[in-house]
């Protein structure tokens, strides 16, 4: 490994060293101010330093990582993510009553295995990546460890997480033994050949499948979402349904760009089924919900079977519709669990629809981010849910997806039923004392960093949905590296192809 | 430059409302009527600067415009323009904008700031959607409409309100979707046959489908647009929504968003698919005759005094709907004027409607009676306006019906005939409005106090419009007479205008239009 392979994994590096230096930050003093200011400049830094490895990129280190611009775009949504996590806990935290710092140490930790996943060439890495993500999520999801409800879902978590980690690894094991590489590019290149189109290396992928979709909370891998959604302190929960997902999907579409999933008509209908059911299941279970974090679990499914449309009409389109999607999927969901957040505190968590009855009449400033992120969820002209929306049934329409892009629109009225709960009722008029009593005492405390991170997140909302061109433009350079690296893969090339 | 102000205004106007709200609930009124004023005035020069261009048709497609660059890298740009067509429904738009800000005066007490935030912001919507020229700048504004007028039920409406404003907004979001895939089809349609990936709609015209896509294609976009024009089956969400809307809302409704669906048929389907219409035009004449004699009989039977002008609008909608397919240029004529004539004579039944509502706080039918002796200038109103309705000669939708009925008659006699009963049923159900509203027994003794100076002036206002409309509706048909002469030309080129034998060729200087002259037909005329 050179120094100019040290230097492309600077973003990796950045995100494990601080996570070291907090953890000996804390065993010196506890200090939460500063580690609070230390987290956020670090994670500035990480999204910084992508722009200067974008000058060496596209390369691949030592065939392990690739650095590409794909890699590098999903990197700065993970370490943007982290900045307005932070930013959003901090009034959360404050109120803890111990164990505040470690959280920072933990999300470093998961940002640190989102971004081993994306830029992951080898199945190895994406297997450590994985693992690395979930043990700290482990950790963060059962965080104020005297709260039973989140002890409950970190350990649901933990459970059914080794479970899918174990079919992962066994899926890559199956692969192995067929194609007797780990490289993505050389199993891509063994399936191209032929040679290695065995039931095996197919139900090995499955496995794979499996295990991915795990973590993306596809149907029917999904039935732990909304136990550890709603379990999970707020912060957490935003960090799972980006950061964990973000990353994931990423490694997932670069696998199977490299494995041109097109190409196989039952792999294809696999994940054509697995997108409907995603959608239908997502949204009619959360039609059934009274708890805004589980309404928001069931939409975080649904979106992902949207994504999946832009993943199966693949091409170039589909690449830059699935970026675009899920940086519009970020910003929102952050700003939604973002207001949970801030109108949470870490014993009482405002997760009841009643708890948001008249909001907008009493604070409505975090009424209007509330509405605004979740007309971005169904999809609104001026929010960025909508460009990422039309984005979609673009690809879908370009690749005659027709199926697919009807189940999408009905999906995307039926959404609409839940997403107006929401807001009919922050809309109502304030109902007595009880709101204010008991939500109350958190909503008291200033939440002066929250709100500055959903302003901007607001601020991010409309402009991408009113300016998309820049970003689009960025993308298209991201899809690009992806088709590249695609490209030559399929030409059997490992190594290092810069220039 | 000045149809984005017309749009900006509104935009900020509602910001500073909302702003502003919290100081003082009168400061939202005034920032609302000084936004709309404005645009008044920017409308009204609009039509001074243009008023030679409009009467004869010139080469031009459009009367003002304006281009910039959006998303280029999907051929998406910021483009609007104006023709005589759209130019009437702008300024119908800022003329019922204007009176239902003055409307909601004293109805909307409470969070005046968001309720005039979403007022002009629902109005900048249907704005943009009568001058978008770039499909997805269409579709943009499309969606855009609903969110405030969701709201505008939502929270201002009367009992049922939650109800009423969910269905709405599902009817027309889901509709709306069906048309985002139509346009999105229509794109790569057009850019895989030429090369040329763009949204403008003069580039799309003319796209050459297969017969199979272009029925679909016309399915998918006559969906949406016959969701907000309220066409039989798919009618249902209106009598809802009107009825539960605060009075502007219902103003606004039916006056305006109605328009929105007949414009999508006028400037985008016909053109679009001349082909498939053959197939779809004598469906959407039967939905329009269905519609004006359902409409009609459901409104009889109402005892909700809005639910009846609601349905109302269902039954004159028809109309227009069946002007439209008539698909020759008298009958464009006529829906047009229809609506026009309708955004009015609606809009003052239901400001009529609020100002008793506001007074006696109900709209149940079954408890008034004899309201004309407490407020006799009321009941003068609430009588012209019924027999608007009715289509008496010498108010505006009698000009219209008329006009529309003349069109159609060439495209399908039976239709024609069946449609003319709806006169009858329409004199029945407004005749029958006012017996129970103003005359026959006193049920309930209300004290109340007659139309004040605001509304007076309000009224007035709307009668001057019906009156003229009626009497001398020229200047409205001059106005649109070229934009339906191009429209007409897509939409049947084989169909060609009227030969001279029409009576009706007189009245209808549109068709003299140059560029059809150029084209070697309408010489002979």
């Amino acid at each position: 490994m050179s120094g100019m392979d040290l230097m492309a994994l600077a973003p990796l590096w950045i995100t494990a060293g601080a996570s070291i230096l907090i953890l000996m930050f804390i065993s010196v003093k506890r200090n939460f101010r500063f580690i609070t200011g230390f987290s956020l400049a670090v994670s500035a830094a990480a999204f910084a330093s992508l722009f200067w490895v974008d000058r060496m990129a596209p390369m691949s280190v030592a065939s392990l990582f690739i650095i590409d611009g794909f890699a590098l775009f999903y990197m700065g949504l993970l370490f943007g993510a982290s900045f307005l996590i932070f930013l959003l806990a901090h009034g959360y935290l404050k109120a803890l009553p111990e164990h505040r710092e470690e959280f920072f140490l933990l999300t470093f930790l998961a940002v640190l295995g989102a971004a081993v996943m994306a830029s992951s060439q080898n199945f190895v890495i994406l297997f450590l990546g994985l693992e690395i993500l979930s043990l700290s999520l482990y950790a963060l999801i059962s965080y104020p460890l005297t709260r039973k409800a989140s002890l409950e879902s970190g350990i649901k978590y933990l459970i059914l997480a080794s479970a899918s980690a174990a079919f992962l690894l066994f899926g890559i094991a199956l692969v192995y033994f067929e194609t007797g590489t780990l490289e993505f590019s050389r199993t891509g290149a063994a399936l191209a050949a032929g040679s290695s189109n065995t039931p095996i290396f197919f139900l090995g992928l499955s496995l794979i499948i499996v295990g991915l979709g795990f973590k993306l909370a596809l149907v029917p891998f999904h039935t732990w979402t909304p136990d550890v959604y709603q379990g999970a302190p707020s912060p957490v929960t935003a960090l799972v349904s980006s950061v964990s997902k973000g990353g994931t999907f990423a490694a997932l579409l670069r696998l199977f760009f490299v494995f041109d999933v097109s190409r196989y008509p039952s792999l294809f209908l696999g994940f054509a089924v697995i997108s409907a059911a995603s959608m239908f299941v997502g949204n009619l279970l959360a039609l059934l919900q009274n708890n805004v974090k589980r309404i928001l679990a069931y939409s975080s499914i649904s979106h992902f079977g949207y994504l999946l449309v832009a993943f199966l009409a693949g091409g170039r389109i589909g690449g830059e519709a699935a970026a675009f999607y899920l940086l519009a999927y970020f910003i929102t969901i952050i700003a939604a669990f973002g207001v949970v957040t801030v109108m949470s505190s870490w014993d009482r968590e405002a997760e009841a629809l009643a708890d948001y009855r008249g909001l907008f009449w009493r604070r409505p400033w975090i009424a209007a981010v509330f509405t605004a992120a979740l007309l971005s969820l169904a999809g609104i002209p001026m929010t960025a849910g909508f460009l990422g929306k039309f984005y979609v049934v673009a690809a879908g329409v370009r690749s005659s997806l027709w199926f697919l892009v009807i189940v999408l629109i009905i999906n995307s009225a039926a959404g609409l039923f839940y997403y107006l709960r929401i807001i009919v009722t922050m809309y109502l008029p304030a109902e007595s004392r009880r709101t204010e009593g008991e939500v109350g005492r958190s909503m008291a405390a200033p939440v002066l960093a929250g709100g500055i991170a959903l302003t901007v997140l607001v601020l991010l909302l409309f402009w991408f949905g009113i300016f998309p061109s820049g970003i689009i433009g960025v993308i298209k350079k991201t899809a690009g590296a992806l088709d590249y690296a695609a490209v030559s893969t399929a030409l059997g090339g490992g190594g290092r192809w810069i220039d | 430059m000045i149809l984005l102000w017309i749009i900006a205004i509104l935009v900020l106007g509602g910001l500073l409302s909302w702003a502003f709200g919290r100081w003082s609930p009168n400061a939202p009124r005034w920032i609302a009527a000084a936004a709309l004023g404005i645009d008044v005035v920017l409308v009204l020069s609009l039509f001074v600067s243009h008023s030679g261009e409009m009467s004869l048709s010139s080469g031009r497609a459009w009367l003002v415009e304006l281009v910039r660059p959006w998303i280029p890298g999907f051929g998406i740009s910021l483009h609007l323009a104006l023709d005589g067509l759209s130019l009437l429904l702008v300024a119908l738009s800022v003329f019922l904008g204007f009176l239902s800000v003055l409307t909601s005066w004293t109805e909307i007490k409470t969070k005046t700031g968001f309720f005039y935030f979403n007022l002009l912001w629902v109005l900048a919507g249907i704005i943009g959607v009568f001058s978008a020229v770039d499909l997805f700048l269409l579709y943009f504004f499309w969606e855009l409409m609903l969110v405030p007028m969701y709201f505008l039920i939502g929270i201002w409406g009367h009992a049922n309100r939650i109800y009423a404003a969910f269905k709405f907004f599902l009817f027309t979001q889901a509709s709306g979707l069906a048309l985002l895939i139509s346009i999105l089809a229509l794109y790569f349609i057009h850019g895989s046959a030429t090369g040329v990936y763009s949204f403008d709609y003069a580039q799309l015209l003319g796209t050459r489908l297969e017969p199979a896509a272009g029925l679909w294609l016309m399915i998918g976009f006559s969906l949406a647009f016959i969701v907000k024009i309220a066409g039989v089956p798919v009618h249902t969400w209106l009598p809802d929504a009107h009825a539960e809307a605060p009075t502007a809302g219902s103003i606004i409704l039916a006056g305006l968003l109605l328009k929105t669906g007949a414009y999508g048929l006028l400037r985008f389907v016909l053109p679009f698919f001349p082909s498939a219409l053959k197939v779809g035009a004598p469906v959407g004449m039967v939905l329009g005759v269905i519609g004006i004699l359902y409409g009609a009989k459901l409104a009889f039977a109402q005892s909700d005094l809005k639910r009846l002008i609601a349905y109302t609008s269902v039954s004159h909608m028809g109309f227009v709907m069946l002007g439209i397919f008539a698909l020759n240029s008298l009958a464009l004529q006529g829906a047009v004027l229809q609506m026009i004539c309708h955004g009015i004579s609606t809009g003052a039944l239901f400001m009529l409607a609020g100002v008793l509502q506001e007074r006696i706080h109900t709209r149940d039918m079954r408890v008034m009676g004899g309201l004309w002796e407490k407020a006799p200038r009321l009941g003068a109103a609430g009588l012209i306006f019924a027999l608007a309705s009715l289509g008496l000669p010498g108010l505006g939708n009698f000009a219209a019906e008329f006009v529309t009925l003349f069109g159609s008659f060439r495209a399908s006699v039976t239709l024609t005939i069946i449609a003319s009963l709806g006169l009858i049923a329409s004199t029945i159900y407004a005749l029958s409005l006012v017996q129970r509203v103003f005359h026959g027994p006193r049920v309930r003794e209300w004290s109340f106090s007659d139309l004040g100076g605001r509304e007076l002036l309000i009224i007035g206002l709307l009668v001057i419009a019906i009156v003229w409309l009626g009497i001398y509706p020229q200047p409205v048909l001059n106005t649109a007479g070229g934009a339906l002469t191009r429209i007409q030309e897509y939409a049947s080129p084989d169909l060609g205008r009227l030969g001279p034998k029409e009576s009706g060729a007189e009245r209808i200087p549109g068709r003299l239009s140059p560029k059809s002259g150029a084209r070697g037909r309408g010489g002979a005329l």
